[in-house]
């Protein structure tokens, strides 16, 4: 099978003699071909080609300093609830809560409505300690995809949970 | 030498030698390019995202939070591996011989407190496979990980420091673990995710 016939055989020798036969150094290649073979196949099924994705994100450096003032009516903010509801509001003084989900009905025309109804939109997310790691990856992930140029991930306040408790929803 | 052949009449034969050369160039290939990670003691399944960006071969620190909290802490190259168990052994007043950084250096993820490392470290590897890891201390009191970023980050100063997060993990645990980068003034760092699967 896998060989190699060496010394070439019938060389020079024209006069034909049957007795001639070499003693000619085969070398069986089959058990190397075999190896060779099953180590392709191992190394085949084990590598893995494909990295995980990444998302960058960079939090505000934490200091002393006075946050920067803004226009409450520019502020949307998203509270990661149980259950991947998400709560949100537009400004700070009596704002009415309203709930939607993660569905493309969902955030996701929320952002783009709010997004042309307000040029300076912030967004603050605050997650609820019920709330899933899932939620917080989901909705950054919102934001690059709506471009959401401003957004910060910023604690929940005692005020965000008791308006939630209120309305009920 | 196709006459003689001819006249024994005996199996045709085939030269396999180009065949096998390219063989033996994929087997290269593919040993070249595998890199064996050992598997995470904890299986983490990742939220999916739309981010395209791929996570850096090397210097990654990768701190894993798995579906009921616990904390895992991983680093690559072997060298500071090493070199980082020693100076967290300073720290933490526990002297690790040779072996033990030589096991440490060869460990995936781990999540084993400072307080029963040296133990952990002694056991051979089926042993340790038994062992259920508890999770590193992040509480505010006790927060190994704060150390253990700290002075990976002193080890090797172009590490960049990955989350790596189940998807059903609770949300205060990855914000303790944020707070305590954010306290060691790391305000960069990556989320590991999936591909977004096409809906």
């Amino acid at each position: 099978m896998a060989e190699i016939s060496q010394g070439g055989g019938d060389g020079g020798k024209k006069g034909g003699k049957i007795r001639s036969k070499k003693t000619s150094t085969r070398i069986d290649m089959t058990p190397m071909v075999d190896l060779a073979f099953l180590l392709l196949t191992f190394f085949v099924m084990t590598t893995t080609l494909q990295k995980p994705e990444t998302m960058e994100i960079t939090m505000p450096e934490k200091d002393d300093k006075e946050p920067p003032k803004v226009n409450e009516r520019h502020v949307l903010t998203l509270i990661m609830g149980p259950s991947d509801k998400i709560y949100w509001y537009i400004g700070i003084t009596d704002p009415e809560v309203k709930v939607t989900n993660f569905s493309k009905e969902g955030i996701r025309k929320l952002l783009l409505t709010k997004k042309v109804e307000i040029p300076k939109l912030i967004v603050l997310i605050k997650s609820m300690d019920e709330s899933r790691y899932k939620n917080m990856v989901d909705i950054l992930d919102e934001m690059n995809i709506n471009s959401v140029q401003r957004y910060a991930i910023v604690d929940i306040t005692k005020t965000d949970k008791d308006l939630i408790k209120e309305s009920r929803l | 030498m196709a006459k003689v052949r001819g006249h024994r009449g005996g199996s045709p034969t085939i030269d396999m030698t180009p065949m096998v050369d390219l063989a033996f160039l994929l087997v290269t290939f593919f040993m070249l390019t595998t890199k064996f990670n050992e598997p995470d003691p904890i299986a983490i399944d990742t939220p999916t995202s739309v981010s395209t960006i791929k996570i850096p071969d090397k210097d990654v620190l990768t701190i894993s939070i798995s579906k009921d909290g616990r904390v895992l802490f991983n680093m690559d190259g072997q060298y500071n591996r090493a070199e980082l168990l020693n100076k967290m052994g300073t720290i933490y007043n526990v002297q690790f011989d040779k072996r033990e950084a030589h096991s440490f250096a060869l460990l995936s993820s781990m999540g084993i407190p400072m307080g029963s490392l040296k133990q952990y470290l002694d056991m051979d590897v089926d042993e340790r496979k038994l062992v259920s890891q508890p999770g590193i201390p992040t509480d505010s009191l006790h927060n190994e990980l704060a150390d253990w970023i700290l002075q990976a980050r002193l080890t090797n100063r172009r590490l960049r420091i990955a989350i790596k997060g189940d998807r059903d993990s609770n949300y205060p645990v990855v914000k303790r673990v944020i707070k305590t980068l954010i306290d060691k003034k790391v305000n960069r760092f990556n989320l590991i995710t999936n591909m977004e699967k096409a809906s």
